[in-house]
């Protein structure tokens, strides 16, 4: 009997306890059966499951269980360890909704260890082409995928390789961009710190291709793991003749060095990018030249992101038909998104292309955390847009997205509710483009603060209807002036809000009210006198003395020298205090 | 390789690399721009030049983007207006709007920008940031809450002059101009060329205005004002009047002066000449005696010579000891003129009219530049100073008659005019260096060669069978090559590169300077050259040393060149002044 490998998952994502409670039993068990040595124990983050209690996979069988209990490890380990048989009760028979390709070794091999990568076929990839396949062959096969960037633009990978191949050089370079910066994303971040050869094999095919001898991780600071496991798989990499001369024993060479991001969200812009590695400050330049022609001291430059390159080893052992066969008419293979906000299970999700929102927040998502109604759900980042309810059933590929006024962008995905305000989300997201924003061009740099102090504004109740005027000629200016895609995309977020939820604008604007109650200045408190126990305990809390009154007349809140801080409404033990 | 193709629906032909700005204005179209400049890379930052491709919503920058074969341009339809306008609005609104307190009212890129706009209100909020003013340097200052960004002072800082004393600070919204760790300028590599103040487009990097101090001292009694113009400045000074560019106005300037109220009008070029004298002896001394080491490096230029000091000390030994022709008409003003004319020194104030921010900074450079007893130059103002000088004095300087210049420190020869152009002090220096060695005049007195706007220029000239090797670099990224070259040589023994080389800090030499008026372009550099080598051509005595005044002054007051008076009033010494070290 081989070893196996048994996967065990929470699919209710639950506190982090009951799982280590549940490998424990699982893993007392194995040990009483005797079993330590032939049986490797692996807690999985996710396996695309949800809302089915424990869940138990068990390699090389492939054979998942759903609803596991405590009392089901003992038939589990007869039935299905000692032996091959299965537990037809427990049996997951569920299609699951999501494919794992970019994430198919994350939470299954130990991401420090270049051997179980290689069990799972890695670096099998590498292999093949440098036995036998040219660089138009894989040119070809990138061709047939129809792989697009998944940085966000959706650039057709194999154009961007076959012009930097065709582009006249000494040196070339490839890079892989692990800038990753939308706020709440953390897609390639999961994929570096799960499965960094997968990247790195990608990153040195990509090379191969191009016809790089050199390639740079370009990783941003704040993900200290990612960077310390990918240093590790570059030097398991060069140990194991991966990287370095003479790869395979073939002619061709190629090195990999990591540099790490300072902190801007703009030097995921690939020009910024290069800048930045180059030790310039990190600005956008006008392009053309583009990378592909002059790009890392002016030499042609292939940079793809991160879930970009962990596709290509799949591609290359899978064929570009077979990849193709997954996804819409031209928005091919999957993506990964993070998705939070109000659902049930937040998480990383790696869907086929096509798949409806709906699927993706219901069925994969779990549905709604609150029992409020869903509202709209926000994808692309900061760059993208809040695409509402109406628009739930629309599949999800490049196409669409923008048609929707928003992008598939690098793969955020924020499902929000009724308690959430659509002015307040379209401030956060434009803020964030604000901070982020690196002062070079005026569109961008003026016009982002001005938009965003037209929204403090309407949130303040001090905006008026010329303002929404105002907004749309500031994003015209953003959009079409600015001189990189975070500045010309920056206003999204808010053009699309106002396209879809202009009502809920010219309320706060003519109604001076917020209807989910995040606008702090448009809401006024009030004491229900019915149910006040006129306890005090809200004239005590005030930050600011606004609450006045006696006992015998009862307490009333003066609205003049109310800053609508909410600590009475916090306090108040008897729910007597009105928001509204 | 030629491309076709159409903008605003007319056929262009254009070479492949014009770009869509450029090929434009082959068809007479203007597109609008504020960050863009001829002599700088296309920082592309500033938005208002943008155009489309028809059909397409996109919108490309027209300074930036290369025309390509077959590409349908429109430069104007309302969208684009709308968008150039609301991002016209948007850098105004982080912009003062105190336009008549302005260094550069009436002459601004941004407020002609509004003007053809029609910019009438208001329509964002004005955010200016509360950033003081820096005029550390005593020669620019830099006003931080007028800068729009546009990128084009670091680029010259960094990129034309190598200069590194500019650059961006932090991001977004809070972006900057400042020299790097927020110190003062005064404290930064800045050499105070000013071709910042020169290439800025609005009132962010203006000249000192040291006017108001001439004014003052016109008016007082008790001074006895006397003023020097420089070559540079007789061919640049009518672009301000309507002049076609290069047009010479030495004559107009003289009387001009006596107009203003001064009582000697003097000429730099009458100490171009003296200076010739003296770095020429000092060139032919060490040339053929060997007192001293070459190559001889010239020091006409004070942002040279502060580059110099600051970033090559190791080439001090090689520079000439001789004061600029500034210096040296201020200390013979306040001496041998003094003398002469039985005036106290004391109560002489000399202006100097220059094409230079950095002369301001010269007057004060060190205790050689107080050699008659006083400050020798009292005042230094630029071209643009004494234009605005013009207007506010309501002179008709156009209809003025020509005069000409006071004796003993007045006539120059057309060695001395050329001292304003790049290798003109180079082929002044040479016709005497000739003159010195071989005894007799030149035939051909054009050194063709050392002429034009090369950033290098390098060239062997035979003199009674010994080979000079000279090179000359202007803008002061192009130093490095050259002073590479004989640090190379000297490691490895070698045969020396040059014997003679001639450095000034901006591009095209002075007539390029960083006090010029605004808009200078390799064009206008070639023009206004042009205007100096005209001069030279129709001067009789083409000769420093054939100069009469210049003999008279080494009969009755210097001696000989190098002599003990002229090392002691003509001579100077240098230091070491490393920067970022307190």
């Amino acid at each position: 009997m081989g070893k196996k490998i048994i996967l065990l998952a929470d699919t209710e994502r639950s506190e982090q306890e009951k799982l280590r409670d549940f490998y424990t039993s699982f893993a007392n068990l194995i040990k009483d059966n005797g079993l330590e040595d032939s049986v490797s124990l692996v807690r999985a983050a996710d396996i695309g499951i949800y809302a089915k209690g424990f869940a138990v996979k068990i390699f090389p069988q492939g054979t998942i269980y759903t609803g596991v209990k405590d009392g089901d490890i003992a038939r589990i380990i007869e039935a299905s360890v000692k032996a091959d048989g299965v537990l037809n009760d427990l049996l997951f028979k569920e299609e699951p909704k999501q494919i794992r390709i970019v994430l198919r070794n994350c939470g299954v091999i130990d991401p420090e260890s270049i051997d179980e990568y290689i069990a799972c076929r890695g670096y099998g990839a590498l292999k093949k082409i440098l036995s036998g396949m040219t660089p138009a062959d894989v040119i070809e096969e990138m061709k047939k995928s129809g792989l697009r960037g998944r940085g966000g633009a959706g650039y057709p990978t194999w154009m961007k390789w076959k012009f930097t191949r065709e582009s006249q050089g000494d040196k070339k370079y490839v890079i892989c961009n692990a800038d990753e910066g939308d706020p709440g994303a953390y897609m390639d971040r999961s994929v570096l710190e799960g499965d960094p050869h997968s990247v790195i094999e990608g990153l040195i095919i990509a090379g191969y291709t191009i016809g790089a001898g050199m390639g740079y991780m370009y990783i941003r600071a704040e993900y200290p793991l990612a960077v310390e496991r990918v240093k590790k798989a570059i030097e398991q990499a060069y140990d194991c003749g991966l990287l370095g001369k003479n790869i395979l024993g073939t002619d061709f060479s190629f090195d990999i060095d990591i540099r790490l991001g300072a902190g801007a969200f703009v030097c995921g812009e690939e020009t910024a990018l290069i800048a930045s590695i180059e030790g310039r400050r990190g600005t956008p330049r006008p392009r053309p030249p583009y990378p592909s022609v002059s790009g890392l001291w002016g030499k042609p430059t292939a940079i793809n992101n991160v879930e970009t390159l962990a596709n290509v080893p799949y591609i290359i052992l899978e064929g570009g038909d077979k990849f193709a066969s997954i996804g819409t008419e031209k928005s091919k293979g999957t993506k990964v998104f993070a998705l939070t906000g109000k659902v049930k299970n937040s998480g990383l999700v790696e869907v086929p292309m096509g798949i409806t929102l709906r699927e993706i927040v219901f069925d994969i998502g779990g549905g709604m955390l609150t029992d409020k109604p869903i509202k709209a759900v926000q994808t692309g980042g900061p760059s993208g847009g809040v695409i509402p309810v109406d628009y739930l059933d629309t599949p999800v590929d490049y196409e669409n997205l923008q048609k929707l006024g928003s992008i598939m962008g690098s793969g955020g995905m924020i499902v929000m509710d009724e308690s959430d305000c659509i002015v307040d989300i379209a401030k956060f997201y434009l803020g964030f483009c604000v901070d982020e924003s690196c002062g070079k061009c005026a569109p961008c740099r003026i016009g982002g603060y001005q938009m965003l102090n037209v929204l403090n504004g309407i949130a303040a109740g001090s905006g008026t209807l010329e303002d929404l005027d105002k907004l749309r000629r500031l994003a015209q200016a953003m959009q079409r002036a600015s001189l990189c895609a975070l500045g010309q995309t920056a206003a999204n977020p808010v053009m699309s809000s106002l396209k879809y939820f202009e009502n809920e604008y010219r309320e706060h604007i003519v109604n001076r009210k917020c209807r989910s109650h995040k606008c702090r200045s448009l809401m006024t408190y009030s004491i229900i006198q019915d149910k006040c126990k006129r306890c005090r305990v809200c004239v005590i809390n005030c930050p600011v003395n606004a609450i006045e009154g006696d006992r015998e007349k009862g307490f009333f809140i003066d609205a003049s020298k109310c800053i609508k801080c909410g600590k009475c409404f916090e306090v108040c033990k008897f729910q007597s205090i009105a928001k509204e | 390789m030629l491309i076709k193709a159409r903008i605003n629906g007319i056929d262009v032909q254009v070479e492949k690399g014009t770009t869509i700005l450029e090929a434009a204005g082959t068809v007479q179209l203007k597109i609008p721009t504020l960050c863009k400049h001829p002599d700088l890379h296309a920082s592309a930052a500033c938005g208002i030049c943008i155009v489309r491709i028809r059909g397409s919503a996109k919108m490309l920058r027209a300074c930036c983007t290369p025309l390509e074969e077959g590409m349908d341009i429109i430069t104007h339809d309302p969208e684009i207006v709308a968008v150039r306008r609301t991002v016209l609005e948007l850098i105004l609104s982080k912009h003062p709007n105190d336009c008549l307190k302005c260094g550069r009212n009436n002459d601004c890129e941004l407020q002609k920008l509004a003007a053809d706009f029609g910019i009438r209100q208001e329509s964002f909020k004005n955010f200016l940031s509360p950033l003081p003013p820096d005029d550390s340097t005593g020669t620019i200052v830099l006003e931080p809450q007028k800068c729009i960004l546009c990128g084009r002072c670091v680029d010259v800082c960094q990129n034309m002059q190598n200069v590194w004393a500019l650059s961006f600070l932090e991001r977004g919204f809070g972006t900057r101009i400042s020299p790097a760790g927020d110190i003062k300028l005064a404290d930064s590599p800045c050499v105070r060329c000013g071709q910042c103040s020169n290439h800025c487009p609005t009132g962010a990097i203006v000249e000192k205005d040291d006017s108001g101090r001439v004014w003052e001292a016109l008016q007082d009694p008790d001074k006895y004002c006397v003023v020097q113009i420089a070559p540079a400045v007789r061919v640049a000074v009518g672009e301000a009047f309507g002049y076609p560019v290069g047009t010479n106005l030495t004559r107009k300037l003289y009387s001009l002066l006596r107009r203003l109220g001064f009582k000697a009008v003097f000429d730099t070029n009458f100490a171009a000449d003296v200076t010739i004298m003296e770095e020429g002896t000092e060139f032919v001394e060490r040339f053929t005696k060997h007192k001293g080491p070459l190559p001889l490096i010239t020091t006409c230029c004070p942002s040279w010579v502060d580059f110099m000091e600051k970033f090559h000390p190791d080439m001090m030994e090689y520079f000439s000891s001789c004061k600029s022709p500034q210096e040296i008409l201020g200390v013979l003003a306040k001496t041998y003129y003094a003398e002469k004319k039985g005036i106290d020194p004391a109560k002489i104030f000399v202006v100097s009219i220059m094409p230079c921010t950095s002369k301001k900074y010269e007057i004060k450079r060190c205790e050689e530049m107080f050699a008659s007893g006083c400050q020798d130059v009292d005042v230094s103002l630029t071209t643009r100073e004494l234009a605005r000088m013009i207007k506010q004095a309501g002179i008709d300087f156009v209809n003025l008659p020509d005069e000409d210049p006071d004796h003993i420190l007045g006539d120059y020869t057309g060695a001395g005019v050329i001292f304003g152009a790049t290798g003109g002090v180079m082929e002044a220096a040479l016709r005497t260096a000739y003159f010195v060695l071989n005894g007799k005049n030149l035939k051909k007195v054009d050194f063709e060669d050392l002429r034009g706007l090369n950033g290098v220029k390098e060239a062997e000239i035979q003199i009674d069978g010994k080979k000079i090797r000279v090179a000359i670099a202007h803008g002061l990224s192009n130093v490095e090559y050259v002073l590479n070259k004989v640090r190379e040589a000297k490691k490895n023994n070698q045969e020396l590169p040059y014997h003679f080389i001639e450095v000034m800090a901006c591009a095209g030499g002075c007539v390029g300077g960083g006090g010029q008026p605004y808009g200078v372009t390799d064009e206008l550099r070639k023009k206004r050259a042009e205007g100096l080598y005209k001069d030279d051509k129709d001067c009789q005595l083409r000769f420093s040393h054939e100069n009469p005044y210049i003999k008279k002054l080494y009969e009755e007051y210097l001696g000989r060149p190098l002599g003990e008076k002229s090392e002691h009033l003509l001579h100077t010494h240098y230091k070491a002044r490393p920067v970022y070290i307190k």
